[in-house]
């Protein structure tokens, strides 16, 4: 993916394009097109969260806003974890990276683990299951995809820890990588910034 | 020279095929039953009314821009001058020309669509209400007021609003009448509404016009509208049961045919004597209510009996092997014999 | 081809390095040899697609017919219209995208060379996946309601009564697949699976491509090439790219929704259990309004390059068109549910879609104007690729024209689900799009080639496809508003409906034999063509700038752009009445131009083939089988085995480097002009 080094060669100025690497604006494309994604997905939810009729419990009414209020935080402290890696790039302190993707990684696994607590409970206390009502489908569903981009985000985060540990450093390829799943990253962590809002903390079940 | 006169030649044989093709199916215009062009109702005449207007300007563009690019082609056809073409980059004048020109002409269509949108989707409120019910692949007809319960012909009166509310069993269906409105889906677990009204009375025919599986091609309806006096008659007539068959005649042992071989699981049919009424359970999956079955000029989804076939015929086809005249049918090939279904026809036909 | 340097060796398989023969095609990261994969399949596509269509057409050139069941009806059309625009007309989009933008900015190549292989392999395997359903799936009757009347195996097995029931097991919900009708109840089986992961897999391709489009144009353009000066081509290959990166991931949440349905259980458009079945219509015209600019908008760019070539004379209105078709692409978000006027909703709603569609007209008109503006007081030259390009116009002329009666919305609620809206779609995408697609294929031969394609024969094949074309589709104006719905495997003789079917199954069988004059045409003028040298059409932009066939690097020396229509400009001055007059060393400049672009002055780099983009593809269609069958053993594993595959590919690729070089060396060129061509 790091063919520009190629073309830069060619004498390829750089007043004629964005002046933004390739890369980098090859993923705020391909994130443009997941806010969509999620976008459908959000709205999915907010039709079928408070339509009346449904047998079975809704998803609104069985929150933990505490637990999920936690997990948030932890999911949000990632992005911290995730800017202080990049800033440790930066400086050249190849060491503080490698300490600060596996902070984010494994902040990102709390979340996740703190994901599959809250469903087995929903599941076994609440009987609220991916086949008990749409709203409760829409609202597995949501949740399963973000759940899946952050696990994706973890196993990449992890990836550029074990490239660093092997290599004893990221390279100029590897540090855009780094970029690029800093920016993926923040990304998942805003989407999830809006679903706790709309999905946990605003939704409410039929009157 | 001769090429481009020859190849103008061409392209004008071909217009002009496709013209007199288009003139030629003016006639015929009666022999076709599902036809948008003969309204008969107050809505599609509405519809109709905005239509033809819309045609025409539609018809004036295509003029102009087939004709422009005929002379285009015609005038400005490389003839090996010497001089090359002017380098136009283009005409503002022109952009703004022939952006606001549509622009107009589009508001102008805009406003008597919007009204009509307005006036036709919802219901008046002294319609009468007829509930339809799709199937799969059959529509059902409930009247309200009346408390009856009848299949494939919808009777209404002549002359008067009928709304119809509907809603499906099954999958999304779409009820069309096109001489008396235009279409408006079935769909289950929610209820729309359709507005018709037929000037005259006589028959409108109707097609399923949504994809709904396998016979969707085999779903049709028909609107029968009755003079008013006719059409309380008929609602009269349609709340009586149906006269039990008499014991020894064909029609007896058509009605225990009808009772052993397990139709009575998706078939009511009521009787004058309520108690003996067989009544398949509310919610239960159902086909048509045989009550007055023959009262009814088409069945099995109004696609029998066939132009020119005998109803007996039909009926007799339909019964042997209902999958065969109708894929996918939920009605199945019950190995009836020919005495079953000689038997079965005679007692249905009782029932009118 | 000599390689050079010593390849480090810090990965389990070095990079691949043949330039010729199957494992050159299986690796190549060249957008152009990617491009001409891409339209060999597509055009595979068209012709399956074809003959899908011409079995519905015998099947409908009699009332009452029987030559085909309901069940394989059902599955022909939903599979003719689900190949035609995926697997058709969007691939082969894509080949003209993929060979031609790099040119079209005066680049080597696109921004993410091993991501373009990736996106082709993933859209061919999940063609394949899809098509397996001929093989694999299986079409059961309906849930729950066998055996009524306690009476089994009263539903007739496959398609019910007709003398070809083949395919039956297919798909067969429709390509647009409507709720509850395509879902696990009514749909039963696994036929509708394969189409909803199928398609799946060709948007994730069409995703991967418009990312790497839409980077390329951004920031790879040739000095000089602000985008006020990029060719149409390019401009509505980036609209377009921008439409697939906002529509796809809503179809994609549709189809993920319809598949929870089907596979886990869900109840998104379980209408027995809350779900609404609009629901998806409104999730499915959210990307299916867009899609169809996506069909018609690259045909547009085609057509605003061949005119103003055969007309001698710049596009009329150069920034409209560009605006316009950006209009058209942000309004196209907007109008989604005039799909759905019968269904329903709101007058507001209704209303409301309505003048947003009329809206659209307005852009549109202003298209066209432009391109008669292009034509008028021309010098027009009427070869097959011009011929084309006014047949789009003029067809899709009347396809526009009939869309604005749609979107009278009382009107519309007679129209709609008739076949006056297949007339509607067919005038737009077959005489729009299909028709620009072959003027493009006539114009841009040489440079695949570097010969000419035969003009008598290409002038057959245009004057039979047209009399075909408009015999087949005009007279579904007609019938649709005599009343004969869509999707109808049958239809009775009373209903007067026969005699211009049968008028359409001849055009069709027309088609079919144009097509055929076309295909003779490709194969042996790719042989023993005229030869079409560096500039055969006098034309005006950039991609002409590069000898035909086009050398493995492309530009040599990228050039450096003064203006729009770059190329004509080197070769023409005005007089002092606007005319064009040919530079007196105009012959000179472009012989000098091609033996420069023929011999590069120092060693090219260019990017390396890859094993990953296969690998990572590979793994897509495995998982999915595995999704379809999950609920047996093997099933698991094969979503196991896929997942590992991709995700262990993508390792792989992340790992490779990149720095084992492919020079071109410029005593090479011959081999290189070999290379880029074969196959």
């Amino acid at each position: 993916m790091a063919d520009l080094a190629h073309e830069m060669d060619l004498g390829h100025p750089e007043h004629e394009s964005t002046g933004i690497d390739n890369r980098k604006l090859g993923m705020w494309a391909f994130l443009s097109s997941e806010f969509l994604f999620f976008g459908a997905l959000i709205s999915n939810y907010l039709l079928y969260s408070n339509r009346a009729g449904f047998t079975g419990v809704y998803p609104s009414e069985i929150y933990d806003i505490p637990f999920t209020s936690v997990s948030s935080f932890v999911l949000l402290m990632s992005s911290l974890t995730m800017v202080l890696a990049h800033n440790a790039l930066s400086r050249g302190d190849q060491g503080g990276t490698r300490t600060w993707l596996f902070a984010t990684a494994a902040l990102g696994a709390v979340f996740l683990g703190g994901q599959v607590f809250e469903f087995t409970e929903f599941i076994t206390l609440y009987d609220m299951k991916l086949t008990t009502n749409p709203a409760a489908s829409a609202f597995y569903l949501l949740t399963g995809f973000h759940g899946t981009h952050v696990a994706i985000g973890v196993i990449m985060l992890l990836s550029l820890w074990g490239i660093s540990r092997r290599q004893g450093e990221l390279s100029e390829k590897h540090g855009m990588n780094l970029e690029l799943v800093g920016l993926y990253w923040h990304f998942v962590d805003i989407i999830w910034i809006v679903i706790f809002t709309v999905v946990y903390l605003l939704s409410v079940p039929p009157a | 020279m001769s090429r481009s006169r020859f190849s103008l030649v061409r392209i004008a044989a071909l217009v002009g095929l496709v013209l007199l093709l288009g003139a030629c199916s003016l006639i015929g215009i009666d022999d076709a039953p599902l036809t948008t062009f003969e309204p008969k109702g107050p809505f599609a005449e509405r519809i109709d009314n905005l239509f033809w207007p819309v045609f025409w300007i539609a018809t004036g563009i295509f003029v102009l821009v087939e004709g422009a690019i005929l002379v285009a082609v015609f005038l400005f056809r490389d003839r090996h001058q010497a001089k090359e073409a002017k380098q136009l980059h283009g005409s503002p004048k022109l952009e703004v020309l022939w952006t606001v020109i549509p622009a107009l002409i589009l508001a102008g269509v805009a406003v008597p669509t919007t009204a009509a949108v307005f006036d036709l989707t919802e219901c008046g409120t002294d319609a009468i209400e007829i509930q339809v019910i799709g199937h799969q692949w059959w529509f059902e007809y409930h009247y309200p007021d009346a408390d009856i319960t009848t299949a494939n012909v919808m009777v209404i009166p002549a002359g008067e609003e009928v709304c119809a509310r509907m809603t499906s069993d099954d999958v999304i269906h779409n009820f069309w009448i096109p001489a008396l409105n235009g279409k408006r889906y079935l769909i289950p677990g929610q209820t729309t509404e359709l507005r018709l009204e037929a000037y005259e009375p006589g028959e409108y025919w109707g097609h399923c016009a949504e994809f709904c599986g396998l016979s969707h091609s085999l779903m049709r309806a028909r609107v029968v509208a009755l003079d008013p006096s006719a059409y309380q008659a008929w609602l009269e007539a349609q709340q009586e049961g149906a006269p039990v068959p008499e014991e020894g005649t064909p029609e007896w042992d058509g009605y225990q045919v009808f009772q052993n071989k397990g139709c009575t699981q998706c078939h009511t049919v009521r009787f004058e004597d309520d108690s003996m009424s067989l009544v398949v359970a509310e919610g239960a999956f159902n086909g048509p209510e045989l009550t007055h079955f023959a009262s009814r000029g088409v069945f099995a989804g109004a696609i029998l009996p066939e132009e020119g076939q005998d109803r007996e015929d039909a009926l007799g086809q339909w019964l042997a092997d209902p999958p065969n005249t109708k894929p996918g049918s939920f009605m199945p090939n019950l190995a009836l014999t020919q005495q079953e279904i000689d038997d079965l026809i005679a007692w249905l036909e009782s029932n009118e | 081809m000599t390689a050079t340097a010593e390849r480090p060796t810090t990965t389990i398989f070095r990079r691949p390095s043949s330039t010729t023969g199957l494992w050159s095609w299986l690796t190549t990261v060249d957008h152009k040899r990617i491009g001409i994969m891409y339209g060999y399949a597509a055009f595979s596509f068209f012709l399956i697609g074809g003959l899908e269509a011409l079995l519905l057409r015998i099947q409908l050139s009699q009332a009452n017919a029987e030559f085909l069941t309901a069940g394989a009806y059902n599955a022909l059309f939903t599979m003719h219209g689900t190949t035609m625009i995926f697997l058709f007309v969007m691939p082969a989009s894509a080949a003209f995208m993929n060979y031609l933008l790099p040119l079209l900015i005066g680049a080597r190549d696109v921004a993410f060379p091993r991501l373009n292989a990736l996106s082709w392999w993933i859209f061919v395997f999940g063609a394949i996946f899809l098509y397996s359903t001929f093989f694999f799936g299986t079409s059961l009757a309906p849930v729950g309601v066998d055996g009524i009347g306690g009476i089994d195996g009263n539903l007739a097995a496959g398609g019910g009564p007709g003398t070809f029931n083949f395919l039956a097991d297919s798909p067969d919900g429709g390509w647009f697949g409507y709720q509850p009708n395509a879902g696990p109840l009514y749909s039963a089986g696994t036929a509708m699976d394969y189409w909803a992961l199928g398609l799946q897999i060709v948007g994730l391709a069409s995703l991967v491509s418009s990312v790497n489009f839409v980077v390329t144009v951004l920031n790879m353009r040739a000095k000089g090439m602000r985008l006020l000066r990029m060719p149409v081509f390019a401009w509505m290959t980036t609209v377009t790219s921008f439409l697939l990166l906002f529509s796809l991931p809503i179809i994609a949440v549709a189809l993920f929704m319809v598949t929870f349905d089907r596979q886990f259980g869900s109840l998104f458009f379980a209408a027995t259990n809350g779900g609404d079945p609009i629901l998806w219509q409104h999730l499915f015209w959210l990307f299916g309004h867009p899609e169809v600019y996506i069909l018609i908008l690259p045909a547009m760019g085609i057509v605003s390059e061949i005119l103003p070539t055969f007309s001698r004379k710049p596009l009329f209105g150069y920034s409209a068109v560009v605006f316009a078709g950006a209009a058209i692409a942000f309004l196209g978000f907007g109008v989604w549910a005039h799909h759905m006027f019968s269904s329903g909703i709101t007058p507001v709603a209704q209303a409301a879609f309505g003048l947003a569609t009329m809206t659209i007209a307005i852009p549109t008109g202003i298209k066209i104007f432009n391109w008669l503006g292009t034509m008028w007081m021309g010098r027009i030259r009427l070869t097959t690729a011009m011929l084309f390009a006014i047949g789009f116009v003029a067809m899709f002329t009347i396809g526009g024209l009939s869309g604005v009666t749609h979107a009278v919305v009382p009107s519309d609620w007679q129209q709609t689900d008739t076949y006056y809206i297949v007339a509607h779609f067919h005038y737009v995408i077959f005489g729009g799009a299909i028709f620009g697609l072959f003027g493009g294929m006539y114009y841009w031969f040489p440079k695949l080639t570097g010969r000419l394609m035969n003009e008598k024969l290409g002038k057959t094949h245009f004057w039979l496809m047209l009399l075909g074309f408009n015999l087949t589709f005009a007279p579904m104006h007609w019938l649709g508003l005599q009343g004969m719905v869509r999707r109808t495997w049958k239809y009775a003789p009373e209903t007067g409906l026969e005699p211009w079917n049968v008028a359409v199954t001849i055009g069709a069988f027309i088609i079919a034999l144009s097509i055929l004059v076309f295909i003779y045409n490709w194969f042996t003028s790719r042989r023993r063509g005229q030869e079409s040298g560096l500039d055969p059409w006098d034309a005006r932009t950039v991609e002409w700038m590069v000898p035909n066939p086009t050398p493995e690097y492309n530009f040599a020396v990228p050039p450096v752009v003064g203006s729009l229509d770059h190329f004509w400009h080197l070769k023409y001055d005005q007089d002092a009445e606007g005319r064009a007059v040919r530079k007196p060393d105009g012959d000179e400049i472009v012989a000098r131009i091609e033996y420069e672009q023929l011999n590069p002055a120092e060693p090219i780099h260019l990017p390396n083939p890859s094993y990953f983009p296969v690998l990572v593809a590979l793994g897509l269609p495995i998982m999915f089988y595995g999704i379809i069958y999950h609920e047996t053993l093997w099933g698991k594993a094969l979503i196991a085995v896929g997942a590992i595959i991709t995700l262990g590919s993508l390792i792989g690729w992340g790992m490779e480097p990149l720095e084992e070089p492919h020079h071109v060396e410029h005593e090479d060129h011959d081999q290189v002009g070999e290379a880029s061509f074969d196959g």
